[in-house]
């Protein structure tokens, strides 16, 4: 009986963790998903997602709305989407490179300007207590969602809308698929790549206050641990498509809940080992997805070159 | 021509930095006729229909559409007049739906995109289209005949007036390229579509172009009907008065000694689906085996096979009785070199040297270096210049890189490399693609040279011409495998046009 209730709040603790963790990888992968739909890889979220944390607590912390530092987290990502997408504009220049050196930057920038915030405590984003019905305080921790998944799991179909109805969704894929067809219609390659860039790169900032605005919830040096380039093996696994891209990061959310989820019921061993799961997830996927011979099935048309 | 053309061009100048890639160049195209644009690789055919698509600004001169002055400055301008364009390379995107692909060339498209509407609208149009799709195929499982034939109906359905064709039969078969050229003819024929159509290919102006315009060089040479023109009169026009490489006549070899076996080979390509399968082939010395087909029927994986850019799947290759695995020593051993296509992409390293490569194949050899692991630079630099002279390489100077060379040049430079020495087996891959008549003599001359010499040479070609002239005997590959064989003398071109298809 006892093992029972164990066996639960264990799975309890994970379904609560896919949505908890998840949810930033929701924006990440979300923001990655546009950018690479657009032809460019931005190997730079993790920098927004770590300024988007800084930017997203210090203007919780000064303006005393949360909400205010979330829109402050997506407009710092926008700007850092922006120089990336500027950067890549050169001829010669190579965006994996670049995003390499935008997450350095962006790190480094986050660290400079938040010391100042590692101690002071800001106020945090709101959560819907869905489990409030039951006694339980494990499916109450489970249950208690943030406003910030909803907007996630609604933001999934609305990509997909946008990219398969709209004329400027439609524009990114044109531009993602084949660069030639692009400029035969006319199209400013740079411009859709730009704006695409931009909106990524802004999803990933608001992914990153969420992080410092409600779970782990503070601002520390060691707030993200390289969620914001697992977004970019997430993609690949979801083959571009941003349900998928949603699936995927419950999973690994999940994934990541694992560890915790098996102390709090008393399993001390391998805590560090499952801890790793996400990584190991990665791995497997990365492994999994790749091919000696071909290329990934939905990938952009621009990559294959 | 009484009647007012619907598109002139009016001494149109275009320089490139200090080139003139155009020099007063003028042009009319009659309302419901088909007008083809004659002229060598680097003519300036390209760069004049993009100076009308909007592509480029011409520097000088001006465009008439319909009698009116009509400034371009985009392609998207272009398409909303009225002038649509095929492209040699194709714009369609491999990943999306023929209707995707239709929708979205639409210029003003609405921000909200209905799909269901969008679609049955267009099957209701398919009916006046001179080819019928199902709508919802994707790009990816089209020929490559399917494609242009989408492109054309993409056109016809933005309502262009003006179609544009740039070497429009290049990769379709025979059957194919009469098929598509008998519809557009047809279509010109009620005066609601005019057409511009860039070639090569002499049998098609004569048969279904009604006026011609040559070009030279950026210069214009002039324009004629086709009734008063005959072929003769056309090279002329297109070359001036080069004189052109003599192939040397075919030496009958005794006795066939089979050089090359290749034996069930099957090879992936990258989806991973069979490229090549189960395909046996033996090359004899002093021999050229074609092997025409249209592009994309695995003759690449083939190439790279052989010249050891890919590993087969299954199937043994030997050649002089011994395994092969195409690596540097075996190639060595058994003077077994390869020209692909596009050498510049395929064969060279762009931003080293000419001289570095055309040493490539031998400058570990020990002829070329001391004490085995130094290199002799003057070595290099003196076989290289020698190959330069003899080859006729225009280059600044063998220090040049070889990316900045011509694609005629850059085919003369790696044949060269690859036939400065003993050679028993030779394996090339649409060697004269692009090139002019003048680079096409030459380097058929030397392939003949070559097998005169015993040498066994395998030459892959989309361009039958070619294989009708250079082979000894020839195959048709389709869907990777040979499915005909037959001689030039017995070739008959309806049925090898049917092998090609694939029926």
């Amino acid at each position: 009986m006892e093992n029972d209730i164990g066996l639960w709040s264990v799975l309890i603790a994970v379904l609560g963790g896919a949505i908890r963790v998840g949810t930033p990888f929701i924006f990440v992968s979300l923001g990655e998903c546009l950018t690479e739909k657009a032809g460019r890889i931005n190997l730079g979220l993790e920098g927004n997602l770590i300024m988007g944390a800084m930017t997203g607590y210090a203007v919780s912390y000064l303006s005393g709305s949360p909400w205010l530092g979330v829109l402050a987290a997506g407009s710092s990502g926008c700007v850092l989407g922006i120089l990336h997408a500027l950067l890549c504009q050169n001829k010669q220049v190579n965006d994996i490179a670049v995003g390499i050196a935008m997450m350095l930057f962006a790190t480094g920038i986050a660290f400079f300007y938040g010391k100042a915030f590692i101690q002071p405590s800001a106020p945090h984003l709101p959560s819907i207590g869905f489990g409030n019905w039951s006694s339980s305080p494990v499916i109450k921790a489970a249950l208690d969602i943030n406003v910030l998944f909803f907007l996630g799991v609604a933001l999934a179909p609305a990509m997909a809308w946008f990219l398969r109805t709209t004329r400027w969704g439609n524009a990114v894929r044109v531009v993602g698929e084949s660069s030639d067809a692009a400029l035969s219609l006319g199209m400013n390659i740079n411009r859709v790549r730009l704006l695409s860039t931009m909106a990524g790169g802004g999803l990933a900032g608001i992914g990153g206050s969420y992080l410092s605005l409600y779970y782990p919830g503070s601002w520390s040096e060691g707030l993200s641990s390289g969620q914001g380039l697992m977004a970019v093996a997430l993609v690949i696994f979801a083959r571009w498509n941003p349900m998928n891209c949603l699936y995927a990061s419950l999973l690994f959310g999940g994934a990541a809940a694992l560890g915790p989820a098996l102390q709090s019921v008393g399993i001390n061993w391998g805590y560090y080992l499952f801890n790793a799961a996400p990584y190991v997830l990665t791995l497997v996927i990365m492994i999994a997805a790749s091919s000696a011979k071909g290329t990934v099935r939905g990938m952009p048309g621009e990559f294959v070159k | 021509m009484t009647e007012q053309p619907i598109l002139e061009a009016l001494s149109i100048c275009k320089q490139f930095g200090d080139v003139r890639v155009l020099n007063n160049i003028s042009l009319k195209l009659g309302r419901g006729t088909v007008h083809a644009l004659l002229g060598e690789n680097g003519a300036g055919k390209s760069t004049l229909v993009k100076c009308i698509m909007g592509y480029y600004r011409p520097d000088d001169g001006q465009l008439l559409f319909e009698g009116r002055e009509a400034q371009i400055v985009s392609p998207e301008q272009a398409t909303a007049l009225g002038i649509g364009m095929v492209y040699q390379h194709f714009t369609l995107i491999p990943n999306m739906s023929i209707a995707e692909n239709i929708v979205l060339s639409r210029p003003n498209l609405p921000a909200v995109i209905n799909w269901p509407a969008e679609i049955s609208q267009l099957e209701q149009r398919m009916g006046e289209m001179p080819f019928q799709f199902e709508l919802r195929r994707s790009i990816n499982s089209l020929s490559a005949g399917e494609k242009q034939k989408v492109e054309i109906i993409k056109q016809l359905l933005l309502n262009a007036k003006v179609l544009i064709l740039d070497e429009p039969t290049s990769v379709l078969t025979p059957t194919e390229a009469d098929e598509v050229l008998d519809k557009i003819y047809q279509l010109t024929r009620d005066g609601k579509l005019s057409v511009l159509i860039i070639t090569h290919k002499f049998r098609e102006v004569m048969k279904y172009a009604d006026d011609v315009t040559v070009l030279r060089k950026g210069e214009y040479i002039g324009s004629a009907k086709v009734a008063d023109v005959d072929p003769e009169k056309l090279a002329k026009m297109m070359v001036g008065e080069e004189t052109l490489t003599q192939a040397p006549s075919r030496a009958s070899h005794k006795n066939r000694r089979c050089v090359v076996q290749i034996d069930k080979l099957t090879v992936n390509n990258e989806q991973g689906l069979a490229a090549i399968s189960n395909l046996d082939l033996e090359l004899y010395a002093g021999e050229i085996i074609g092997i025409a087909g249209v592009s994309g029927n695995g003759q690449k994986q083939l190439t790279e096979v052989l010249g050891g850019q890919r590993a087969p799947l299954s199937g043994q290759l030997r050649v002089n009785g011994q395994a092969f695995g195409a690596s540097r020593r075996e190639m060595v051993e058994h003077q077994f070199y390869c020209l692909p296509e596009e050498p510049l992409r395929n064969a060279c390293v762009a931003n080293l040297s000419v001289a570095d490569n055309i040493a490539l194949r031998k400058f570990d050899s020990p002829a070329f270096t001391s004490m085995k692991w130094i290199v002799k630079r003057k070595a290099i630099r003196d076989f290289a210049l020698d190959l330069i002279q003899q080859y006729k390489i225009r280059t600044a100077g063998p220090e040049q890189n070889i990316g900045a060379l011509s694609g005629g040049n850059v085919q003369r430079a790696v044949l060269a490399r690859e036939l400065a020495q003993a050679l028993s087996v030779l394996v090339v891959s649409n060697p004269c693609f692009g090139l002019d008549f003048k680079a096409v003599a030459d380097i058929r001359a030397r392939l003949l040279e070559a097998r005169n010499q015993g040498t066994a040479v395998l030459l892959l070609s989309e361009d039958l011409d070619e294989i009708l002239e250079l082979s000894d005997r020839f195959f048709v590959i389709s869907g990777g495998q040979l499915v005909y064989q037959t001689t030039p003398q017995e070739a008959d071109l309806q049925t090898i046009g049917r092998y090609m298809g694939g029926h």
